[in-house]
Formats: C-alpha cells, sequence, structure tokens
C-alpha cells in the first residue's frame, strides 16, 4: 500500500480515543473500527431518542439518522456508512450523505485507493450499482455479485436482465434470465446462472462463471463463453501484468478439478478440490488452495503441492510482495494455524486473521487469538495481548509494524519495532 | 422378472409441469446415455454391493410410513427400489421417459430419505442413497416436480431458497432487530460483525415467511448473552434443495457459500436455526461433495445450543410450560445426529408434563414432508398426508395437543396431518416453548 | 460309479473350492479397488469400534427393533444361518474324509443333532419359500432367482439327509449330495449368497457413519 508511506511511523505509542467511554454519551454503542493508519476509531452509536450517529474518536457525526449499519473505513481513511432517513437508504461518507438516496443500499465496496465507492443499490424494485454517488443509468431485476477494477474506472456485476415469473423453470433453465453488467451496460448473452467474475486489471475485459442450462458450466469471457464445457467451475480470475486477457478458473471433470486458463488446463495434476487461485503480484507464479484427496487440505503452486496438509480447512491464500513467498491460515484437529511455504507455526489458535508480508516478504505478521485475548504474532512470535486488535500492517521499510489495538478501554495506536516481538 | 414401473398407475394422476414437460423432452437414446454415464462415472463399489446383497426379504417393509400408511408393496423401500434402481440396472438405462417420469414420482414423492429403512434392513443397506441416485438420474435428465425445481433454481440464482433478495434479507433482520428492541432496548442482529463466537444462520422460509423466528433468535443470543452475527450477504440460509433434487453441483456451490460466509466472518461456530433437512447438508452431505470431511467450522443445530446455553446456565427457565406437550424426533437431527437426549433435557426443563410418543428417538416415524417431498408442492399434498396416516395414529395416541417439532418440514408435514386427520393439536418450535418460560433478566427488559 | 465319485470327491472338488475361494476373493477385491478408486471417501469414515458395534447388534437374536417385531423371522433366520454353517462343518462324514485327506479331525456333531439340524435348515428354505408366496411385500420384490436360491441352499441338506439315511441308492444320492454341496459353493460368489461375505462390510460402514458421523444407533 503505497500510501502507507504518508503515515506516521514514528511516534511509537498514541492514545487516540476511549472507546469505553462513549457508552456515557450514547444510549448504546456497537463494536469499534479502525482507520488504516490508525488514526481513527469509529463506532455506530445510537442516542437516547433512538436516532444513529458515528462516534469518531469520541465526536458524533453532525448528522443523525433513522438507521445506520456497515460502519467500514476506505483505504483513504474517509469512513462511510449506510444511513436511512425518512424510509430512504444512502452511503453517508465522514458523516455526509450522498444526495441520491435509494429504496435499498448495501454492499460498500472501494478501489485501490479508496477515491472510487460503489454500493449496491435498489430503487423501486430495480437493481444496480451507485457509484460515487452516481447510480447506473440502466438497473436491473436483481443483483449478484460485483467486481471493481484497482482504479475504480470499472464495474462488473452479475445481473438478473430478464424478469421471472413464479415457477417458471423452463424459462429459467431454457432461456436464461441472467447476464453481466459492466458499468451499467449489460452483455447480449443471456445465462441461466451468473456467479463470481473478475475484472482484467485494465478494465478492458470480465470474466464470469456461468451456467447453461443446468448441466453446462463454464467461463464467459466479454459474453462469449468457452467452448469447453465442464461439470462444475468456481469463479475466475485475471492473469495481472500481462496485456492477454488470460482467465484462470478451476475447472470440473470427470470428478476432479483442476484450473484452466481460457478454457485448457494448465496444471497436470487434478484434485478432489481446487479453488481460490491465486497470482502473485507479477503474474509468474500461480497458487491454488486444493484438497489432493478427500479430506486433506494444502495449496499448490504451479502445480506442486506443499508437504504438510491440513484435515480441515486452508484458507486466505496470501502472496508475498515479492511472490517468492507464500502463506496462508488452515484449520486442524479443530485448531487455527498459520502456514508460511508449507510450515506450520508451531503455536495453534482459537482464531487466526489473514497473514500480511513484510514489503520485503522476509516477514509474517498475523493477527491471532487465544482464549478471547488477542495479539500480533510475527513469524511466530506473539506480542502481548490485548483485548481487541486489528489486523498490522508493516512499515514501508519493513522494520516497524503498525499495531491497532485496545488495551483497558482505549484505543492505542502503536508502532513497534519488529525487535520487539 | 421386475414389474415395470410404468404398470403401477397414480390412484389419480396428479399433473406436475415439471414431470410432464420434461419427460415429453426426452428421447430413448439421451435416457440411455445418461444413465450408464452415471453408473459409470457416479455409482461405484457402494451402489454394487447394495444391489447385490439384497436378498429381497422385505424387512424393510415396516421401516416405512409408506407402507405402514398404505399396507400395499410398492410403497416398502425394497419395492421402491425394485420400481426404480433395480430396472434401471438391468435395462441398462433402456427405459422410457414415462418410466423416468414414474421413477421421478416415486424418488421424490414416495420417500424421504429419512432413513428409517437402513435401520431396518439386516445388512444395513442404504435405500435412500439408492433413491437419491434415481433423483439425480432424474436432476440430469431434466425430469424434477416443478415446484422443487423452482427452488433449486432460487438456490442458484440467489444462494438461497426462497428467491429472498439481498435487500429483502437485510431489511427483514432490520426490521425484526426494530420489533424486538420494544421488548428488549439493548437486542442487536449485529451484521457482518467479523470476529463474533458465531454466526447464525437461518433457511430462506425464516424471513419470508417465518420472520418471529428470527425475531425470538434474537431475543434468545441476547438473553444469554451471546457474541453472535448474521450476514449481510448470501450464505445466510443453510438450506440447500438441490441436494434434494439429486443437482450436487449446487448443493456444493450452496454449501461452499455458506461456509466461506461463515470462515470470511471468522466465526468459530455457526450455530443454526431450528431445521432438519439443512443440518443433514451443512452437517452430513454437502461438506463431502466439497471434500470436507466433516463441517470445516462446527455447526450446532439449534436444539444443541439451546441445550448448552441450559446446561452453562446462559440461560435459565422462569417457569414451565403446564399444557402436556409430545415431542417428535426430526429423522435429520436424530437418525442423522443423535440429539434426541438432549431435547429430551429441554422437553423436561421447560415442561412438566411430556408424553413420549411412540416409537420415538431414532426408531420414530417421519413426518412425510422432509427429503424434499413437501418442496414438491400443492399438487402433492393430498397424496403426501394420505401416505402418513401412521403418523395420524402415533400423534393422536399421545393424547396431547401440543406437539414439539423442532424442524421446519416437520413442522408443515405435521401441521398437514393435524388439519386433514383433525387430531386437535399445534406444533411448536423449541424456540418457541423458550420464549414461553425462559427467564428474561430485569436488565434487559424494556 | 466310483469313476464319477472319485471325479466329483476329487477333481471337481479341487475346483469347487478354487472357484468358490477365488470367486469370492475376486468380488471382494475387484469392490475394495472399485472403492478406492471412486468413492476412495469411505474409507475416512470407516470406524473399528462402530463397525464391531453395528455388526454385533445384527448378529445377536433379537437386539435389533426389527428382530423384535418380527419374532418368527428372527427365530428362522438365525436357527437357519446357525445350522447351515454348522451342520456341514461338524457333520462327522465330513471329518471323516478331512481325516482321509489331510489327516485332519476334529470334535463332530452326533448324528442324530445332525439330522436335525439338516432338516431344520430344509425346514427354514420352505419357510422362506412360503414367505415369498404369502406376504405381498415380499412376494412384489421376490424372483425367480430367489427361489432358484433357496433351492440351491436347500439343496444338499435333502441330498445329504437322504444319504444318510440311504432310502434311495446311496452312491447316487452321495454323488448328488457332493453335487449339491458344490454348486452351492460356485453359486456363493456369483448369486446374492455373496452377502455371506458383503454383510459385514455393509454393517461395517452403515455402523461407521450412524455411529461415528450421526452419533445414532442403526438397529
Amino acid at each position: 500500500m503505497s500510501e502507507s508511506k504518508k503515515w506516521d511511523w514514528d511516534t511509537s505509542e498514541e492514545l487516540i480515543a476511549t472507546p469505553s467511554e462513549w457508552k456515557t454519551k450514547f444510549a448504546r454503542v456497537q463494536e469499534p473500527y479502525v482507520s488504516p493508519d490508525g488514526k481513527k476509531v469509529a463506532a455506530i452509536a445510537r442516542n437516547e431518542d433512538g436516532t444513529y450517529t458515528a462516534c469518531v474518536n469520541g465526536e458524533a457525526w453532525e448528522n443523525t439518522y433513522e438507521n445506520m449499519w456497515n460502519l467500514r473505513f476506505g483505504p483513504d481513511g474517509r469512513l462511510t456508512a449506510i444511513v436511512s432517513e425518512a424510509g430512504e437508504w444512502t452511503l453517508a461518507v465522514d458523516g455526509v450523505p450522498w444526495e441520491n438516496k435509494f429504496a435499498y443500499v448495501w454492499d460498500t465496496k472501494f478501489n485501490e485507493d479508496g477515491q472510487t465507492i460503489a454500493v449496491k443499490i435498489q430503487q423501486d424494485t430495480r437493481y444496480g450499482l451507485a457509484v460515487n454517488d452516481q447510480p447506473w443509468e440502466n438497473l436491473f431485476e436483481h443483483i449478484g455479485k460485483y467486481v471493481m477494477t484497482p482504479d475504480g474506472q470499472y464495474m462488473a456485476a452479475a445481473v438478473q436482465a430478464v424478469p421471472l415469473g413464479q415457477a417458471e423453470v423452463f424459462k429459467f433453465k431454457d432461456e436464461g434470465t441472467w447476464t453481466v453488467a459492466v458499468n451499467g451496460n449489460a452483455w447480449e448473452k443471456i445465462f441461466t446462472n451468473v456467479w463470481g467474475l473478475d475484472c482484467s486489471p485494465d478494465g478492458k475485459h470480465v470474466a464470469a462463471e456461468v451456467r447453461m442450462g443446468l448441466y453446462d458450466y463454464t467461463i464467459a469471457m466479454d459474453g462469449e463463453m468457452w467452448p469447453e464445457k465442464f461439470n462444475c467451475v468456481w469463479e475466475p480470475v485475471f492473469r495481472p501484468k500481462t496485456s492477454e486477457a488470460l482467465a484462470t478458473a478451476p475447472v470440473r471433470a470427470a470428478g476432479k478439478w483442476t484450473l484452466a486458463v481460457n478454457g485448457k488446463p494448465v496444471w497436470d495434476s487434478k484434485f478432489v478440490q481446487c479453488w481460490h487461485q491465486t497470482y502473485s503480484p507479477d503474474g509468474r507464479k500461480l497458487a491454488a488452495i486444493v484438497a489432493p484427496s478427500f479430506g486433506q487440505w494444502t495449496v499448490a503452486i504451479d502445480g506442486k503441492l506443499w508437504a504438510t496438509t491440513f484435515n480441515e480447512l486452508v484458507t486466505d491464500l496470501t502472496f508475498s510482495p515479492d511472490g517468492n513467498r507464500l502463506a496462508a491460515i488452515a484449520k486442524d484437529d479443530g485448531h487455527w494455524k498459520i502456514v508460511v511455504d508449507g510450515t506450520p507455526w508451531p503455536a495453534m489458535y482459537d482464531m487466526v486473521w489473514p497473514p500480511v508480508f513484510s514489503p520485503d516478504g522476509s516477514k509474517v505478521a498475523s493477527k491471532v487469538e487465544k482464549g478471547g485475548k488477542y495479539t500480533i504474532a510475527l513469524n511466530g512470535k506473539p506480542w502481548r495481548e490485548c483485548e481487541a486488535l486489528w489486523n498490522p500492517v508493516f512499515s514501508p521499510d519493513g522494520k516497524k509494524v503498525l499495531v491497532r489495538c485496545i488495551e483497558d478501554g482505549k484505543y492505542y495506536r502503536r508502532i513497534v519495532p519488529i525487535s520487539e516481538f | 422378472m421386475a414389474v415395470p414401473a410404468t404398470k403401477l398407475k397414480e390412484k389419480k394422476e396428479i399433473i406436475d409441469v415439471g414431470l410432464e414437460e420434461g419427460a415429453a423432452r426426452l428421447t430413448y437414446e439421451r435416457i440411455e446415455q445418461v444413465i450408464n454415464r452415471v453408473i459409470t462415472a457416479e455409482m461405484a463399489a457402494r451402489m454394487k454391493v447394495y444391489v447385490d446383497t439384497c436378498i429381497h426379504c422385505g424387512l424393510c417393509s415396516t421401516a416405512c410410513h409408506y407402507y405402514l400408511s398404505h399396507g400395499t408393496p410398492e410403497w416398502a423401500p425394497v419395492g421402491k427400489v425394485k420400481q426404480t434402481m433395480w430396472e434401471i440396472l438391468e435395462k441398462k438405462g433402456k427405459v422410457s421417459p414415462e418410466f423416468i417420469k414414474r421413477a421421478s414420482i416415486i424418488a421424490s414423492t414416495e420417500c424421504n430419505v429419512c432413513r428409517r429403512c437402513s435401520m431396518y434392513c439386516p445388512y444395513g443397506i442404504d435405500v435412500a442413497y439408492i433413491m437419491a441416485t434415481v433423483r439425480r438420474i432424474c436432476h440430469l435428465l431434466g425430469v424434477t416436480p416443478q415446484y422443487i425445481q423452482d427452488t433449486a433454481h432460487s438456490h442458484s440464482a440467489t444462494m438461497n431458497q426462497m428467491w429472498v433478495k439481498e435487500d429483502e434479507w437485510i431489511d427483514t433482520l432490520q426490521w425484526q432487530e426494530g420489533e424486538a428492541q420494544a421488548e428488549m432496548p439493548s437486542l442487536r442482529i449485529a451484521l457482518d460483525k467479523e470476529g463474533a463466537d458465531i454466526m447464525y444462520s437461518v433457511i430462506g422460509p425464516e424471513p419470508k415467511f417465518r420472520a418471529q423466528l428470527i425475531y425470538q433468535a434474537a431475543i434468545l443470543m441476547t438473553a444469554a448473552g451471546v457474541d453472535w452475527t448474521m450476514p449481510a450477504s448470501p450464505g445466510w440460509d443453510n438450506s440447500d434443495m438441490a441436494m434434494f433434487t439429486g443437482d450436487f453441483e449446487m448443493m456444493g456451490r450452496i454449501k461452499r457459500t455458506h461456509f466461506e460466509t461463515a470462515a470470511k466472518l471468522r466465526v468459530k461456530k455457526i450455530v443454526m436455526g431450528e431445521c432438519g433437512h439443512a443440518f443433514r447438508s451443512v452437517y452430513d452431505v454437502g461438506n463431502r461433495w466439497l471434500g470436507w470431511k466433516m463441517p470445516p467450522i462446527p455447526v450446532i443445530h439449534a436444539t444443541q445450543f439451546y441445550y448448552e446455553l441450559l446446561k452453562e446456565g446462559k440461560i435459565k427457565i422462569a417457569r414451565k410450560l403446564k399444557e402436556p406437550v409430545t415431542l417428535h424426533d426430526p429423522c435429520n437431527i436424530v437418525r442423522g445426529r443423535g440429539l434426541h437426549e438432549m431435547m429430551r433435557y429441554l422437553v423436561n426443563a421447560t415442561c412438566e408434563n411430556f408424553v413420549e410418543m411412540y416409537p420415538n428417538r431414532e426408531q420414530n416415524h417421519c413426518c412425510c414432508a422432509g427429503g424434499g417431498v413437501i418442496n414438491c408442492g400443492p399438487p402433492w399434498k393430498t397424496k403426501r398426508v394420505e401416505s402418513n396416516s401412521i403418523k395420524a395414529e402415533q400423534l393422536a395416541a399421545t393424547g396431547v395437543h401440543i406437539c414439539i417439532a423442532p424442524c421446519h418440514n416437520c413442522h408443515g408435514g405435521l401441521e398437514d396431518i393435524i388439519n386433514t386427520y383433525k387430531l386437535n393439536m399445534h406444533t411448536m418450535f423449541f424456540i418457541d416453548v423458550l420464549m414461553k418460560t425462559m427467564e428474561i433478566p430485569d436488565a434487559l427488559k424494556a | 460309479m466310483q469313476g464319477i465319485y472319485e471325479f466329483v470327491r476329487g477333481p471337481l472338488l479341487w475346483l469347487t473350492f478354487i472357484v468358490f475361494i477365488g470367486g469370492s476373493l475376486y468380488r471382494l477385491i475387484s469392490m475394495y479397488y472399485l472403492l478406492k478408486k471412486k468413492e476412495r471417501w469411505v474409507f475416512n469414515y470407516m470406524s473399528l469400534k462402530y463397525s464391531l458395534r453395528s455388526i454385533l447388534h445384527w448378529i445377536i437374536p433379537f437386539a435389533s427393533a426389527n428382530m423384535r417385531q418380527r419374532p418368527i423371522m428372527t427365530v428362522m433366520s438365525f436357527v437357519f444361518h446357525i445350522c447351515l454353517l454348522v451342520t456341514p462343518v461338524f457333520l462327522l462324514s465330513h471329518i471323516v474324509l478331512w481325516d482321509e485327506s489331510w489327516n485332519l479331525s476334529w470334535w463332530a456333531l452326533p448324528d442324530w443333532i445332525a439330522d436335525i439340524m439338516a432338516l431344520v435348515v430344509i425346514g427354514a428354505c420352505v419357510f422362506f419359500a412360503f414367505r415369498r408366496q404369502i406376504l405381498p411385500e415380499v412376494k412384489y420384490v421376490t424372483s425367480v432367482a430367489d427361489y432358484a436360491i433357496l433351492a440351491i441352499t436347500a439343496a444338499p441338506f435333502i441330498t445329504g439327509f437322504l444319504a444318510y439315511h440311504q432310502w434311495i441308492e446311496y452312491r447316487t444320492m452321495l454323488i448328488l449330495h457332493i453335487l449339491a454341496g458344490e454348486a452351492m459353493l460356485v453359486a456363493i460368489p456369483f448369486t446374492r449368497l455373496i452377502h455371506m461375505f458383503y454383510f459385514w462390510f455393509t454393517r461395517a460402514y452403515t455402523g461407521s457413519e450412524f455411529g461415528g458421523v450421526r452419533h445414532a444407533r442403526d438397529w
């Protein structure tokens, strides 16, 4: 995150606010959220009169609302919440509601730098997206998953473009009702189903997992289906750092899963399960979470397996920025673990959060929980325990870690040198 | 040798567009091709061993409520296998569209896949698995009853059973939260609260028709002081009719969405409402299709959750129900998870007068609604109720007016039976009982 | 006659055992490989404890609900299977043959008891055949093959009984008896009599699923 270069990496301890005291100011206070740079802590609060506001560093937003939910900081530190007034919903950004109001608003997403904010909207039972306060011109019968490019210029969503009456089973499966809309413009081709989708980083291409009829699954790119049909597929991703449009998706044939790029298998190996394929940032390596045999989970990198398997779950696969290292969360015999390059940290936890690499990839840190207490573990070594904690962020030079934590009801922003772990 | 299934006519032909239209589109070639693909690619040792081992003894007959209610052999589990799978295997798939239609009727509307017959077969043959495979074949041939197919379509489009749109879901939760706050001001249905202990998941009909159950769950969670959340995205629905139509690919997709929603919320466990079939899908069937031996995030059925809350003293009973009650053991959490003793603990803790029905526990008779049968919709309702007179007798013999049934399908099925056979009873969920009996701490009251 | 006797007692018996043992092993091993190839996940759920728990509840008379609900059938099934297995193994005249050929011998049943047990097997087969005719739910699923299996099972006992009592020409009866016994053994791997072996595995699997996964009883 280039933003982090501008952050304060010198103040070792800063008491930002005391959320535990907010209860005296409001009737109710919900769980706190913190900004990416750690300078702000906020929570939804309910006033004695039943209205809602957001309390940021102890100060309430000027406006109050009938209802409020989904308080989230964007990458640029702006605070958003979905709010309602007079029965209409919209998004409030740093306390200021959008001008456009809708019958309903949900599912806030930000682009990489946070300048673009999108939400799903419903107006007069028509569905679409609103981006930076502008609703799509075309709205649809319904909306499914949506994604946006890192620059925030392109949004692609699964949309139901054709109305469907009650129990119209043949229309649903024969003619289809779903398609993909890019910035509000729907593809011509209609599918039975459209689920997960991805935009190429430049926004020129969109790929989506689709079903035609009840049995034929494939990936459709820019409205055209791969000629190959499969027994099942999972959501595609585009390979980054290439001018070619290389949609990559897990595909299932004859009861086994593998990865295919533009319809052609790229790995020789086949798995009981294969999903969450991830490219390294430079696009050179391809990894995925796989089950080489029933009930055994691990990671495959370019088709080669980690030596260790886990019997419950592997999730949150993360490449280091240089693409040379790979970490994931695993669950084995009821315990949560952080696994780096196939080797689990010795400690086991009640819960773990996605691992974070230092910029040079040499260190891994993760928020972990044991017995209701939270800490940050760096390369497996725990820091001290806190009441609440957010994901760690490495300084650009990799020598310090931003720790955002609550201790004794007080929210601190701390810069912890890695030597303290 | 085997009597062709087509010779057995319905008493009164029930017209189901899904079946009629589906069968009309079939050709012999397609049938043969699809069946043989299933035989070679999907069936294997289990089916072969079951079919080769079955000694045709008929001992499974009295396990089945359809047989006990109708008394004629075509309703016995083995009779249904004979009319479907034996014929399919013997003819190597050379069967008629009419046969497939009849096979679909048998597998989808004459079997609740309740697994009681596995307990009656000396070999433990899993007849439910055989029937599910027949449904799978019918699904691949596009011959599935209209209403349950529509439900499967809803799952595919919305990841929930009832075409509930994403905004409707969240709106319903906020509406129930608002209502419940009048009773308990501090109550909150926390949406997408990452790191909560519990994700509470429900089935599509709850927001659609039985929103008070969400209200009640929120009251219970708040009274017990539980750190819980509900997802604001698809994945909130744990139900699964695709499992029952034989659309296993869709079953996998639904279960994946459910588990990954829980994993993303970093919850320690999923607690689900009082639903049986959803439990079967989440705990036992759907996870397997995805390669998970057991659920990757533990799944706790509501009844077990209530039991644990009571045992740990997190909720207390202020007054017991005085009226006599009986308890219906739902197949998917009793034969499917052995929760029967915990449920008895709950009944005894909340009710003064508990009257067992017989048979009970694993031996209980099915409601005849589960396994997707009630989801086949209105055309099949009369047949479903007539096919369970044994249940009416079993209920009537208790002589009580309240039947606790901790499963949505059982609830619907039993209500239909009670009304048709005029049993002067009504059904309750455990949460209904708890709402009447539980102590609400003063600090939480409005 | 002696030549035929020598043949059925010698080479044909060898062949019978080869087919019986080889055929049964083939069935079991091929099923194992099929399971491994296509339903490998089944092994993940197998539990010795719950396999044995299930098997025990189904090899002990009246240990399951269904057995208690059908006392006559239960008694007939158990008596039939016990007599079917015990009689040929502990019959004095069979042990004498083992002794002659292999110098192996063990405790034998008194002849009069063996006689009764043979009659029990025959009687049970008649009972099962009648059951197939009389009970509609059984008749509905009964085919010619089901009667054939009963006939194959009863034949060695009928011929053996007749041979022992020598009411009909002994030599002929004895040869018929040996042939009938051989026919039954050969039939096992190729008919539903394979349940003799499959029983243990289907029960073990069902027991494991019910006990290990579903925490419920399967009896």
